[in-house]
């Protein structure tokens, strides 16, 4: 009864089979990475302890503060269609925190700002994003939305 | 016919002048005298000072109220006047007349202001909200839990003795659909409000903490007695139920100013999820927008912090009477993931407590009151469970939530003075048809569900008896359906990789069926009766069924307000005008 396989292990590995299947090419997407300089960053790895009184940041996180990474993860889908602000989140949202008042965020999203704006990808699809690491808490000025973790001057494709 | 038209007309022109204006409370308010509440006019266009005129049984409102209200020639953001009074009270009962008046403008409601018994029939009151506990939850809860032999249930849970009483209606100021903050917010006020609504009526302006806000029971028990109050939940202890407990705002998502009202009103027990509103927002993890720390500040004012279980059972011997128990920075996770999963945030928080740990610390410290206590304890997963349509989780919880109301009934035996009410806030569209059976023929999971003769009896077992089934994914087990949903994939199996998740939102802001589920054996797509707004299943307008045993219990009965309650429980509890 008891499952080895986590639940967003498994998510994420339905949504990469569902993808391979797309691409008639099942089981090899797994395996593939981008041939960037950036260090792939895992939504398992942002945090080192985490606590009911406060997270705190993994080393690798602090590591890769203000040098190149890329993450995979859902878009979860912003104001525009057309955007240079989002949100990733590591399973796709099945709620938008900016639409309902019942709603909210989880822990450990990742605020993405574009290098230019984008059009938004299905929610059901796999992207990642490559861009430069910003770590700390910090206010949009324009939203008053508080972030931790950023990855700024980015672009992403479908992963 | 014609006559009955002409009436008709002349009717509905009378109201388009007459209605003009808006006067909170409401037409029809029931008010608790002695109770604090804010008196506002809306008039729809803007008004010169002289025009205006609000009395109260014919007599100046100022007299009435003490106050003369006051006069706003623009509201904010508002091409329109009002008139403005905040935290006055009516402390003789009986029918009040109020006309607002303003050129053409006028407005007549009738509050009924009522008062209390001399002698309290109550010293405590529980109070057991289970989040959306429809009648399906509580069938689901005992087939699970105790099992069925030839038709008759094999055992009883702990609400099955506990009398059904009253039906209440559920609707809203607003909507006859509603959701938890308006709904907790007329039990733990007695007045309706609008959907998102907490402690307040919900007026025009755009600012959410502005409204005409109506006295909560902690603020009422503050103001006239010396009993404890207590606040347990499974969901963020921020989240509407228990705000409704102690808070005031036009929207429920105001979860930062949410704790800022819990920390007013210091309850003297706080059991939840929700630490991230806690934190200032520098730690990370922290949902706030400032720097507050209310960990720290509920510390300095005494409260005994507890994070995990252990923690729990240690705070449970503090000698300070006040205790802080925050054990997930989110929703805490389902008895289902906790106890049995592992899944959800469990990895993250492996050592929450229960709703049955978190009651029992409840009532041992409520209990050391000579004065007496309120306590709330909310079965908030049930709902969040039933949303995403997530039925063996909602059914274990609504089994866990029981186990809670034993705990009540137990200390009820020992402490006759203490009156129970088991109840939902409002229900959901979900009804149990049967059963679904693997070992039935074919491939297609539709021709395994069990109906009429064919359904049998489920095969869940309690083997060690601890009255949660051994495990939820038996080879027979319940069918359980949802009266609406948006689209998603039915697997019409239990979801034993984490909490279900039906639909996820498109570029379009549409909420399409979640692919995560699409390649699970026999699934098949459903095409959803929702609008494509609708990110789960929805509430049901369905009365929800109130259950009660103690003292005032008799207060209940055949078809009720949600807002009747609180006067059932002021009643009870002989809470006076002013303190004695």
């Amino acid at each position: 009864m008891i499952m080895t396989v986590s639940r967003r292990g498994a998510l994420r590995g339905a949504a990469y089979g569902a993808l391979g299947a797309a691409l008639g090419l099942p089981g090899i997407v797994l395996a593939v990475r981008p041939a960037l300089a950036a260090s792939a960053l895992d939504f398992d790895e942002l945090y080192g302890k985490i606590s009911v009184l406060g997270l705190t940041f993994s080393d690798k996180v602090k590591a890769l503060a203000g040098k190149p990474v890329a993450m995979r993860g859902y878009m979860a889908p912003p104001l525009k269609a057309e955007a240079d602000f989002f949100v990733l989140t590591e399973i796709p949202m099945s709620i938008c925190p900016f639409c309902s008042s019942d709603s909210d965020w989880p822990d450990n999203i990742v605020v993405v700002r574009l290098a230019k704006a984008q059009t938004f990808e299905q929610a059901n699809a796999l992207i990642e994003v490559a861009g430069t690491l910003e770590v700390g808490s910090w206010t949009d000025p324009a939203t008053g939305f508080v972030s931790l973790l950023r990855i700024v001057d980015a672009r992403f494709h479908a992963a | 016919m014609r006559r009955l038209l002409a009436a008709l007309a002349t009717t509905t022109c009378l109201i388009a002048v007459a209605d003009a204006a808006t006067v909170y409370p409401l037409d029809r308010a029931t008010i608790l005298a002695g109770s604090p509440f804010d008196f506002k006019v809306e008039f729809d266009a803007v008004v010169k000072p002289a025009d205006v005129s609000v009395t109260i049984n014919g007599e100046p409102a100022e007299k009435v109220l003490g106050k003369a209200p006051e006069f706003i020639e623009k509201e904010k953001g508002v091409e329109a006047s009002a008139v403005l009074l905040r935290a006055v009270n009516i402390a003789t009962p009986g029918s009040y007349k109020v006309e607002a008046k303003a050129g053409n403008e006028t407005k007549a409601v009738t509050w009924n202001v009522y008062g209390t018994p001399a002698t309290a029939k109550a010293k405590n009151v529980i109070f057991f909200l289970g989040d959306g506990l429809s009648v399906a939850h509580r069938t689901g809860a005992r087939l699970m839990s105790k099992g069925m032999t030839e038709g008759k249930a094999n055992g009883r849970l702990n609400l099955d003795d506990i009398p059904p009483v009253a039906f209440i209606g559920t609707s809203a100021t607003n909507s006859v659909a509603t959701d938890s903050a308006n709904t907790m917010s007329a039990y733990m006020t007695g007045h309706k409000t609008a959907v998102n609504a907490i402690g307040v009526y919900a007026d025009r302006t755009k600012d959410s903490l502005d409204d005409p806000r109506v006295e909560n029971i902690a603020e009422a028990l503050r103001r006239t007695t010396g009993k404890s109050i207590g606040i347990v939940s499974n969901t963020e202890i921020e989240d509407a139920t228990p705000a409704a407990v102690v808070s005031h705002t036009r929207l429920r998502a105001d979860k930062a100013d949410i704790v800022g009202m819990m920390f007013e009103v210091k309850p003297d027990v706080i059991l939840g999820g929700g630490s991230a509103y806690f934190l200032p927002k520098t730690t990370p993890g922290s949902k706030r927008k400032d720097e507050k720390d209310y960990i720290a500040l509920f510390r300095d004012q005494g409260y005994t912090l507890a994070t995990d279980k252990a923690e729990l059972a240690s705070a449970a011997g503090t000698n300070t009477g006040k205790i802080l128990g925050l054990f997930n920075t989110g929703n805490m996770d389902t008895t289902l993931d906790r106890d049995f999963l592992k899944k959800g945030t469990v990895s993250k928080f492996p050592n929450q407590p229960g709703l049955v740990d978190m009651t029992k610390v409840a009532l041992g410290q409520l209990s050391k009151n000579p004065e007496g206590f309120f306590l709330m304890v909310e079965g908030g997963n049930v709902d969040k469970m039933s949303h995403p349509m997530d039925w063996d989780r909602a059914l274990v919880e609504t089994i866990e939530f029981d186990k809670a109301i034993g705990l009540a009934v137990e200390f009820a035996k020992t402490h006759p003075d203490t009156l129970i009410v088991v109840t939902g806030d409002h229900t959901h569209g979900v009804s149990i048809i049967g059963t679904v059976d693997d070992n039935k023929p074919g491939p297609e999971m539709r021709e395994k569900v069990g109906v009429y003769a064919d359904a049998g009896f489920p095969n869940y077992t309690d083997e060690n008896g601890d009255g949660y089934p051994d495990r939820v994914d038996v080879s027979r087990r319940l069918a359980v359906f949802s009266s609406n949903f948006p689209d998603y994939y039915e697997t019409f199996r239990p979801k034993m990789n984490g909490p279900f998740e039906p639909a996820v939102q498109n570029e379009k802001k549409e909420y399409v069926a979640n692919e995560a589920y699409k390649d699970v054996p026999g699934a098949v797509l459903r095409i959803g009766n929702l609008p494509r707004s609708s990110d789960t299943a929805v509430h049901a307008v369905d009365d929800v069924v109130l259950q009660a045993t103690g003292p005032g219990a008799d207060g209940f009965k055949g078809y009720m307000e949600q807002s009747d309650v609180y006067r059932v429980l002021v009643d009870a509890l002989a809470i006076p005008t002013a303190k004695k």
